[in-house]
């Protein structure tokens, strides 16, 4: 797959890190403001098809990296239902369980468990919303 | 007890996340795991037939009532709901054990134990919630889980019969989304039990029929009732076998048939209009389904096409007890005909897996599974033809096997709380569900001996047979249903949640 035109190439390069870190942003925040992990992720996804389309990528190492992408994904949502059952563990036999402290509405580190919820969403999100797209690019580059 | 509930969610999720990862490490990861963990299940919820209490209520994340009003997300497990995990686990155990010689003709196989473990997750999460929304979550988890394992031969015909699979199922859920969506701007609730409460204070008004009307449409295309099935006949027989066994068995019952139990029994106050369709529906689908299935020549076809007659005998029984109840008639021909309805879906699930796999099997020695091109297998597969028959009766309704038994149940009810026409048309479509299982007989399993090589097509691998053997020894063991000792185990429980509104609310909500 071949990229696209310098000028594409040099305005990814600038804006890139920001939808980048935007995607962070709204992930971590999500227990604070609008937003969370499902938001979040589809940017962190969007900043990583931007890349791909932008500079383009041979299709050997798109193939690896759609793998390592799957993997992710798996790793994510198993983490996910870890935590979940972690409560199980505890002694308190309650699914969902909120066991850690709860701490000041409205700080950055509170909330308990939702935070970490919100992260690993996110990787689980932006690894789908990837995997999907380049399992499209992969179709289109076998059909040549 | 009711601590355990949430495993029936987490078991099969942590086995569909798991088996991708690990795979790498361990080939077989999926052949080994998936069926010890559908066997764990099993157990499970054979434990909740033993409970001590009528209805365990489990609540998510430890968010109890504030001042009587729901806010979290609860599990209930009542008499139908463990009916019905006991049949989805039972099925799901035998068809993951089908597969492991099954699946040797297709790559992948660890997507395929992913998906199935996704599945049966799914199944066993819109039996145990107790809250509308969450339902709709689980559903779409089992069904768009489902459309992948039907498109997973990635032939031509699989692709199209899961993409017609796709659209139909996509339109059904958007119908119960719509559903949810008005019951909760007109009630201010999502919790099932709680919705009840508040509809028995504002009564019938024109938007309850509209939700009502969405929800028969909506999961009467997830169950296939006609003029719903079309998607059905495709899905069913393009999907690898046991997976069919699992759509036909336990995922048109689990996504529709409980569903609209649920919901029309312990949400909805009956009304003899709804009660009446949903009869009426029932009649058109078994009567339907039998002219359909009986001029077929693909064996999966048929039987697919038998599915929808043999739910439409399940909706019988169902639609005559609502409506005997809608008019406050005689409450004993009510518990007889809905637990006759009850009856023949786990007949039902038994019956049609088994003649799934059977299906499967030949389709496995021989390559085809069109009838004409068949003949003679019983000399060859000897086991298989034997189990086959065994499910043929057992679906025709003929004594000793179990259909017989739950047919002659919804047959008598029809008769006792006169819906002559019903009972009359319930006895000439078994009639013609034999002569076409006389059909595939005739065709597949006696006549020429077509196979001649006996080493090329000998009997099937162990898996295959342990699985069709123990489903066709069911065959004959649920008859044991309808003696009083084992049916006040496994059944009345189900039936009396289903008619006393209280039994299903009264633990969840106080009232």
């Amino acid at each position: 797959m071949t990229g696209m035109t310098n000028i594409v190439k040099t305005v990814t390069r600038i804006i890139g890190g920001v939808v980048f870190l935007f995607g962070l942003y709204i992930v971590t925040h999500g227990h604070l403001s609008p937003g969370g992990g499902f938001a979040g992720g589809t940017i962190i996804a969007g900043a990583f098809i931007l890349l791909v389309l932008a500079y383009g990528d041979n299709i050997m190492h798109l193939r690896r990296i759609k793998e390592e992408s799957s993997a992710l994904e798996n790793i994510a949502i198993f983490c996910i239902l870890i935590m979940a059952a972690v409560g199980f563990l505890l002694g308190t036999k309650v699914f969902f369980n909120n066991f850690l402290p709860i701490g000041t509405a409205g700080q950055l580190i509170s909330a308990g468990i939702i935070p970490l919820f919100n992260i690993l969403i996110g990787i689980e999100v932006a690894a789908a919303l990837f995997t999907i797209f380049l399992a499209f690019v992969i179709f289109k580059e076998e059909e040549k | 007890m009711s601590a355990l509930i949430p495993f029936f969610v987490i078991l099969p999720l942590a086995g569909a996340f798991a088996i991708p990862v690990f795979s790498g490490y361990w080939k077989n990861m999926g052949k080994v795991l998936t069926p010890i963990l559908m066997l764990m299940l099993l157990a499970l919820s054979v434990m909740f037939f033993f409970r001590d209490s009528a209805v365990f209520v489990y609540y998510v994340g430890g968010w109890e009532l504030i001042n009587g009003v729901p806010v979290g997300i609860q599990f209930v497990v009542d008499g139908l709901s463990v009916l019905m995990l006991s049949i989805i686990n039972m099925m799901a155990f035998f068809a993951s054990f089908f597969s492991i010689s099954y699946l040797k003709k297709f790559t992948g196989d660890k997507y395929f134990y992913a998906l199935f473990c996704l599945m049966v997750a799914g199944m066993n999460g819109v039996v145990i919630t107790g809250d509308l929304f969450n339902m709709f979550i689980f559903l779409e988890i089992a069904v768009i889980s489902s459309y992948a394992l039907v498109a997973f031969g990635i032939e031509r015909e699989e692709l199209e019969a899961s993409f017609k699979y796709q659209v139909l199922g996509g339109l059904a859920s958007l119908l119960v989304l719509l559903g949810i969506v008005v019951l909760y701007w007109k009630t201010g609730s999502l919790n099932i039990a709680d919705i009840s409460r508040v509809l028995k204070q504002e009564g019938s008004s024109p938007s309850l029929l509209f939700i009502q009307i969405l929800f028969i449409a909506g999961f009467g295309l997830k169950a296939a009732m006609i003029p719903f099935h079309a998607w059905l006949p495709d899905a069913h027989s393009s999907a690898p076998a046991p997976i069919s066994a699992m759509l036909s068995g336990v995922l048109i019952k689990a996504v529709g048939v409980y569903a609209i139990m649920r919901l029309f029994f312990n949400m909805f106050e009956l009304t003899y209009e709804m009660s009446m369709l949903i009869l009426v529906i029932g009649t058109i689908s078994m009567v339907g389904g039998v002219f359909l299935a009986i001029g077929q020549w693909d064996f999966k076809r048929l039987l697919a096409y038998h599915s929808i007659s043999q739910m439409g005998y399940v909706f019988l029984g169902l639609g005559m007890g609502m409506v005997i109840l809608s008019v406050n008639g005689n409450k004993a021909v009510a518990v007889m005909a809905i637990a006759g309805g009850l009856y023949h879906m786990v007949n039902h699930a038994v019956f049609k897996g088994l003649l799934f796999l059977n299906s499967g099997a030949v389709e496995y020695k021989t390559g085809t599974r069109m009838l004409k091109e068949l003949g003679g297998l019983s000399e060859n597969m000897p086991l298989t033809s034997t189990s086959s028959f065994g499910a043929s009766m057992a679906i025709s309704g003929i004594p000793p096997f179990n259909g017989f038994f739950s047919k002659l149940l919804i047959i008598i009810a029809a008769v006792q709380g006169q819906f002559y026409l019903m009972a009359a048309l319930a006895v000439l479509v078994s009639i013609i569900t034999l002569a076409s299982f006389m059909k595939v007989h005739r065709y597949a399993f006696s006549g020429n001996l077509r196979f001649k090589d006996l080493k090329k097509f000998g009997e099937a691998p162990f898996s295959m047979l342990f699985s069709m053997l123990v489903l066709a020894g069911l065959c004959l063991l649920l008859s044991l249903l309808i003696i009083p000792v084992f049916r006040d185990i496994f059944l009345t429980p189900a039936v009396n949640d289903l008619m006393n509104l209280l039994n299903y609310s009264q633990p969840i909500i106080g009232v």
